[in-house]
């Protein structure tokens, strides 16, 4: 069964036609062109279709299109509006967060959820009685639903913890 | 002017930080179909019937293809790529159907409406022994199967110390990030692809001939890779699927990735090893003696026979020595390249063994390695082009604090848990392709660069063009460089950490080529090209490393935590200390999650992965991770290539799990010799 749905994706207003099976990873890659997020596992495991939804960071891969009518949505492309880089962007390429690039875009909104997040208070499993801080250990078990097979975990922690700061 | 040696960022930084750069799925075409595969979910036997009349009749669908109706190819010499040719099923989860649809969600629904009977035979999907194996006539990438000196039962017989241990490594799965991907697009008898791919030119040698095309009918277009370590070296099933996929339904752009389950059987693995190790040595530790012997695990129909006992060749002096290697054929997936293969699972149980002497002993492990240091190739009797072995334990120590080590197991706690400190080597070839060729050009005042070369990750758009850019005299800025697209100039695969041996010696030949033709000062349009010459072969040329663990087990549930890694490599000249700093780490940390969580648990009853997601089949994540380190000596080698550099992207693997392993039993005691180290090898033996 096909659905029209709106969404505002990276700051523009989309209309489309979904069929109530389609992700809102497979809407946005699919339908609207938006290949920012990345399909790694489908599955919710690896992290790589992480965007902003009203936001939030979320699994855009669990996500079903139809159920977010309306929704704004963020993508890493959407993070650097006319090419000026996001923090966390720039932290990235300093740090060299990175190799074969299909993990980062995940990594990227991730990180930007996840600052916003210990911002707002929120504990972690790595919190301890005290309020959160910016530490290496909150980062790594932040960012831990992200995963990257080049394996630039110890670049990703200094950069996430520099665009923090 | 030296632009090799500097820390540059990465070129292609924003678009990957953006998501903007394109990979395969993402090939800019106009209405394209989707394709979904159907998988066999028999280990061996016969296809009896396929009924594809509900997947047919689906809204959408634009075509089913089965092993009745798919097309003959040309050449069906290659087993593994000759899809939907035979009804004969040789591994669960084989390609016995596809569904090409207008969306993504109706191919998928239709795949699962295609109804397959089979005749099933009784399969053999387990290695467990010798049984059955036989002597391949050669190993992946050629070297000799069996090589032997003197007489190694002689001398364990006579020897006063012995270690006869076997050691297991298991099945690994690449699981690259981005899946197995390919958009294919035929236009008359032209085809284009963009295939995720570790080499252009590789794929098209490959495809074309299947196809009956000549290969300047096909294009393979591929400027960013996914990452591969090795999956995405040679061209698996889904590639000649979706080709085929594409020729059914003229004039439409097909997209095919394979799920992250599908990828488990389709797209290779390294397979389990068995390896049975022998030492021989005097009281102080000297060798007189080492062999293995290895069992592993081949396809029925293709084979492929992992290396592994290589780098016992070359690791250790000994007068006696012996490497043998047994495949077992049994009915699985097609075993193909996994980062280092050979050196990897083969630096395991020698680098574990040489531990359990140095324990044997009483004598330091850093002293032990030291002391069997070869003065020439011990296999060859060549010598070495370089070899700074010694010198990276030796930083490494000194880095760790190893002067300080106490030698017994088990003496250290820090709260509940047990620390130890463990050492391994690291070693890996240096290898040169026979052909690739780069062309140069003066474009709008610069110095263009094309060679279709790849990047999966390892830096090929920045370091490229520091090679350039040296042989040129000129400024990094003044060079670009074109890459991942057979119209390019011909390049090799990006593997056997070759790339930039082979396709930096083909832009230094090319660069000057192009002075001697048109000097310092060259107009638009001049162009010269160049191509790697042959190889040295008056030596042994390998890159060496030392990695050093540092592991804690919970004294009472036995979990286990690495929070330090470091690696010290002796790799040649780095051509960019920072996209080599990530390569190096990134092996490393692939490394630790060998040790601690790589474990693909094939089913023997259905020969099926029966972890294959990233939810079971686990990967080391961010947490996993505290202080990974990497660094390196200063290492001048004039053998190797024009630039002096060893290739590094796959030596970071090497020796790593041995390391942890070591650790592991400085920490309590344990020896664990089958990976992965889980808390339940460790628990029964805590205090």
């Amino acid at each position: 069964m096909d659905s029209e749905i709106g969404l505002r994706v990276d700051g523009t207003p989309r209309r489309l036609t979904v069929d109530t099976r389609t992700t809102l990873l497979d809407a946005l890659r699919e339908r609207l062109g938006v290949t920012s997020p990345k399909k790694g596992c489908d599955h919710g495991q690896c992290g790589a279709c992480t965007v902003l939804v009203d936001g939030r960071r979320v699994l855009s891969c669990l996500t079903l299109a139809v159920a977010r009518d309306g929704a704004e949505v963020v993508t890493a492309e959407g993070l650097a509006p006319d090419g000026e880089l996001h923090p966390v962007q720039r932290a990235f390429i300093d740090r060299d967060a990175f190799q074969c690039g299909y993990c980062t875009p995940g990594q990227v909104v991730s990180a930007v959820g996840m600052l916003d997040e210990l911002d707002r208070g929120w504990p972690s499993a790595a919190t301890g009685t005290g309020e959160p801080e910016l530490d290496d250990a909150e980062i790594a078990e932040r960012m831990s639903g992200n995963l990257c097979r080049c394996a630039a975990y110890a670049n990703i922690v200094p950069a996430v913890r520099e665009a923090g700061r | 002017m030296t632009a090799i040696g500097t820390d540059l960022a990465r070129r292609d930084g924003t678009v990957k930080v953006t998501g903007t750069a394109t990979y395969a799925y993402e090939a800019p075409v106009e209405r394209p179909a989707y394709a979904h595969p159907v998988q066999a979910t028999i280990a061996r036997g016969r296809i009896r019937d396929i009924e594809i009349e509900d997947a047919e009749t689906l809204d959408g669908v634009l075509t089913v293809l089965t092993p009745d109706n798919a097309e003959r190819l040309a050449d069906t010499d290659d087993k593994e790529l000759a899809v939907l040719q035979s009804d004969e099923v040789a591994f669960r989860g084989q390609l016995v159907g596809v569904v090409v649809a207008e969306t993504s969600e109706v191919a998928r629904e239709a795949a699962g409406l295609v109804r397959v009977t089979y005749d099933e035979a009784e399969h053999d999907a387990e290695l467990a022994t010798e049984r059955g194996s036989y002597v391949p006539e050669q190993l992946n990438a050629g070297y000799p199967t069996e090589s032997a000196q003197g007489d190694v039962d002689a001398a364990m017989a006579s020897a006063e110390t012995t270690i006869e241990r076997t050691y297991t490594t298991a099945m690994y799965h690449n699981n690259p990030l981005e899946p197995h991907t390919t958009t294919a697009l035929w236009d008359g008898d032209s085809l284009t692809l963009w295939d995720s791919t570790q080499g252009v030119h590789p794929l098209r040698s490959t495809i074309a001939p299947i196809f009956g095309l000549d290969e300047e009918r096909v294009r393979v277009i591929c400027p960013y890779v996914g990452g591969g370590f090795g999956s995405k070296g040679t061209a698996h099933a889904n590639v000649t699927l979706a080709t085929l996929a594409a020729r059914a339904v003229p004039g439409r752009p097909v997209r095919l990735a394979l799920t992250r389950q599908q990828m488990f059987s389709l797209a290779g693995y390294r397979t389990p090893t068995i390896q049975r190790m022998r030492l021989a040595a005097d009281a102080d530790g000297r060798l007189s003696a080492i062999a293995i012997d290895v069992v592993e695990q081949t396809s029925r129909i293709k084979e492929y026979a992992e290396q592994t006992g290589t780098p016992t060749r070359i690791m250790y002096a000994a007068e006696n020595r012996s490497v043998t290697h047994r495949l077992v054929p049994l009915d699985v997936p097609v075993p193909s390249w996994m980062r280092a293969p050979g050196d990897c699972p083969g630096m395991f149980g020698p680098e574990v063994a040489m531990d359990e002497l140095a324990e044997r002993l009483g004598v330091d492990p850093i002293e032990l390695r030291i002391r069997n240091e070869p003065s020439v190739d011990p296999d060859t009797g060549k010598p070495f082009s370089s070899r700074n072995l010694v010198a990276c334990l030796l930083a490494g120590a000194d880095r760790f604090d190893w002067a300080d080590r106490d030698l017994r197991p088990g003496v250290r706690r820090s709260g509940d848990w047990l620390v130890g400190t463990g050492v391994a080597a690291s070693t890996y070839p240096v290898h040169r392709m026979p052909a690739s060729t780069a062309v140069i050009r003066r474009e709008a005042g610069r110095y263009v660069v094309e060679i279709g070369a790849a990047d999966l990750g390892t830096g090929t758009w920045t370091t490229l063009p520091q090679i350039a850019a040296d042989a040129l005299d000129v400024p990094v800025s003044d060079v670009e460089v074109r890459i991942g697209d057979t119209r390019y100039p011909m390049a090799s695969v990006a593997g056997g950490s070759s790339g930039m041996t082979t396709w930096g010696s083909a832009v230094v030949e090319a660069a000057r080529a192009f002075r001697d033709k048109f000097g310092q000062d060259p107009a638009d349009g001049d162009e010269a090209d160049g191509s790697v010459g042959p190889a040295d072969e008056d030596h042994a040329m390998h890159a060496f490393g030392a990695q050093f663990v540092e592991a804690h087990v919970h004294a009472d549930t036995g979990e286990l935590r690495v929070p330090r890694l470091l690696g010290v490599f002796a790799a040649g000249r780095i051509i960019n200390p920072r996209t080599a700093r990530s390569q190096f780490i990134g092996g490393m940390t692939m490394g630790l999650s060998m040790a601690l969580h790589e474990h693909s648990v094939l089913d023997p009853r259905t020969g099926h992965v029966v972890n294959h997601d990233l939810a079971e089949y686990h990967v080391s994540v961010n947490a996993d991770v505290t202080d990974v380190e990497a660094t390196w000596i200063d290492e001048h080698d004039p053998y190797v290539n024009a630039m002096g550099s060893k290739g590094i992207g796959e030596i970071g693997i090497v020796g790593t799990a041995a390391a942890v392993s070591n650790a592991v039993w400085h920490a309590t005691g344990v020896r664990v010799r089958d990976l992965p180290i889980t808390l339940d090898k460790v628990l029964a033996a805590l205090p």
